[in-house]
């Protein structure tokens, strides 16, 4: 049974008068994976920020159209229940270089003024660590600093705060962009199990990323969305030329 | 010929290296003739006495300067007690819209605060706290000591939080922060060291001076801790009696200067420590 949970319709997002996103119309699927790829400028990741409402923190940064979640449109409500419903993953890991790992996992609790129980906190950072299968590489050493793990590490520490929130949904603006391939293929077994609770919509530059971990494809072209389709389907047998011109490595 | 040209400027390039460490040394000169100087004068009159009691009358051995120095820290510890929080939360404002025509502005003015005389604000002081107040108070010392702190602290944390990466604060958002929150449990955690150093620095900017004060917390001969009544401070006290004609308060003086000097030193390198100890690792 698939039900849509983000859905946007004619979408658009500047910066200044720079029109970064034009026209987007999706509907993202509950409990799947969705890939936003495209080539560097086209608008995937700005698209990306606009769902959270992460873009109009950049001065300058407008947009128009409907984005809901559940029906409920984003624009109207306020960004911070947006952001609680709606988790991000970075580019860059970005952990809280002052916190532990253990006060990383919770920050969301813990920085919010969110007061919870020893046993109560201690089941959420062990819950969520296990989770992005962290947990046995960290749980001897959950009091040192975050920023001294390595840099694959603290990107799922970063995925593990996100999770932490019980989000329904998780961005990943290119997550695995700046880390090693072992690194990387660790997170992307995440995506997999992540999916069971999660909606994931994922940005990435790299086709084989999009076509490993993805139920559905978005190819995103000079902030066009030009094909919306299933994975398997837009990798075999695209429909527009662009497409298959990007597949193909016509142009990148 | 061509080889005489290139051992001249060998010799030349030579010299000039040897001018700029000389130079550079040279800068360190004044500091430790200082130094030597006041400590060579002021230590022989430094004891427990001389801590823990006020002056004694002109002719009367002995006496201390308790009264000046709970008085300076009354009033600088009133003085951070203004100008921190303001500076601070002015700070992370520049920092946070620093191309606003606010901004702009607030930038200009602080600046330009910072290089108004002293005396002229212990003036203003003067006209718009102590007149109307109806006396001289250490309230009035602090808040001229407070104008002085704040150029300093506003703009060391706005330069310390401008270096912070802009994805640490988009990790706080993307968890549903709101801003007061993103600012006091995240930017400013992080910074501290900075925002730190930047306080203590403007205390031992405010610890010596003595213009704003000589208009506003007036001077003491006793002890007091009534911030509405006139205050001894340490500066104000170096003052008054080098400027005396009595030996011993001239011993006072340089006893004084002494502690005054220890004080800031002190202030400078503790910052030091500060900054190397809570330097959060990014």
């Amino acid at each position: 049974m698939e039900s849509t949970i983000i859905k946007s319709r004619n979408f658009n997002a500047s910066f200044g008068s720079n029109h970064v996103v034009k026209n987007v119309n999706i509907d993202i699927p509950r409990n799947h994976v969705v890939a936003v790829m495209g080539p560097s400028g086209c608008g995937k990741t700005t698209y990306l920020r606009c769902i959270n409402r992460m873009h109009e923190l950049i001065p300058g940064a407008t947009c128009r159209g409907m984005m809901t979640i559940n029906e409920e449109d984003i624009y109207t409500m306020h960004p911070i229940f947006v952001r609680l419903k709606i988790g991000m993953v970075f580019q860059r890991p970005n952990p809280f270089p002052n916190l532990s790992i253990y006060d990383n996992v919770i920050a969301g609790y813990k920085l919010n003024g969110i007061k919870l129980a020893r046993a109560e906190k201690d089941r959420i950072v062990e819950h969520s660590l296990t989770r992005v299968a962290l947990w046995n590489e960290v749980k001897d050493s959950l009091m040192k600093k975050g920023a001294f793990l390595s840099g694959g590490q603290q990107q799922r520490l970063c995925i593990a705060r996100a999770v932490a929130m019980e989000p329904e949904v998780l961005l990943f603006d290119e997550p695995t962009s700046a880390l090693d391939p072992i690194s990387t293929s660790t997170v992307e077994d995440l995506f997999h199990e992540l999916k069971a609770n999660y909606t994931l919509i994922i940005v990435t530059h790299n086709m084989q990323q999009a076509a490993r971990v993805s139920d559905k494809t978005a190819f995103f072209y000079m902030g066009e969305l030009v094909e919306y389709e299933l994975t398997k389907d837009i990798f075999t047998n695209p429909r527009d030329s662009r497409t298959q011109n990007y597949i193909t490595g016509r142009f990148s | 010929m061509r080889t005489d040209h290139i051992k001249y400027r060998i010799g030349k390039s030579k010299g000039f290296r040897i001018l700029v460490f000389v130079l550079a040394f040279a800068c360190m000169i004044p500091l430790a003739a200082i130094l030597f100087y006041i400590i060579k004068a002021g230590i022989a009159h430094i004891n427990w006495d001389f801590l823990v009691n006020i002056p004694r009358p002109v002719g009367e051995k002995g006496g201390g300067i308790v009264n000046a120095l709970l008085g300076s820290i009354l009033i600088i510890a009133l003085a951070s007690l203004i100008a921190i929080p303001i500076g601070i939360l002015a700070g992370v404002y520049l920092s946070e819209n620093s191309k606003s025509r606010l901004a702009y502005w607030c930038r200009l003015s602080v600046d330009i605060l910072q290089g108004i005389p002293s005396i002229v604000i212990g003036i203003i002081a003067y006209f718009w706290l102590v007149k109307p107040l109806g006396g001289f108070s250490a309230l009035s010392g602090s808040a001229a000591l407070a104008i002085m702190m704040l150029p300093i602290i506003v703009r060391s944390t706005e330069e310390t939080l401008k270096m912070l990466p802009p994805s640490l604060k988009e990790a706080a958002f993307a968890l549903g922060m709101p801003f007061h929150r993103v600012i006091f449990k995240v930017i400013i955690p992080v910074g501290i060291s900075g925002i730190l150093s930047g306080v203590m620095l403007s205390i031992a900017r405010i610890t010596g001076e003595t213009a704003p004060l000589l208009f506003t917390a007036f001077g003491n001969p006793y002890l007091s801790g009534d911030v509405t009544a006139p205050v001894q401070s340490l500066p104000l006290l170096i003052f008054n009696y080098a400027t005396s004609p009595y030996n011993d308060w001239h011993d006072l003086a340089w006893g004084a200067s002494l502690i005054l000097l220890v004080w800031v030193l002190f202030l400078n390198i503790f910052t030091k420590l500060i900054s190397a100890k809570w330097k959060v690792q990014l």
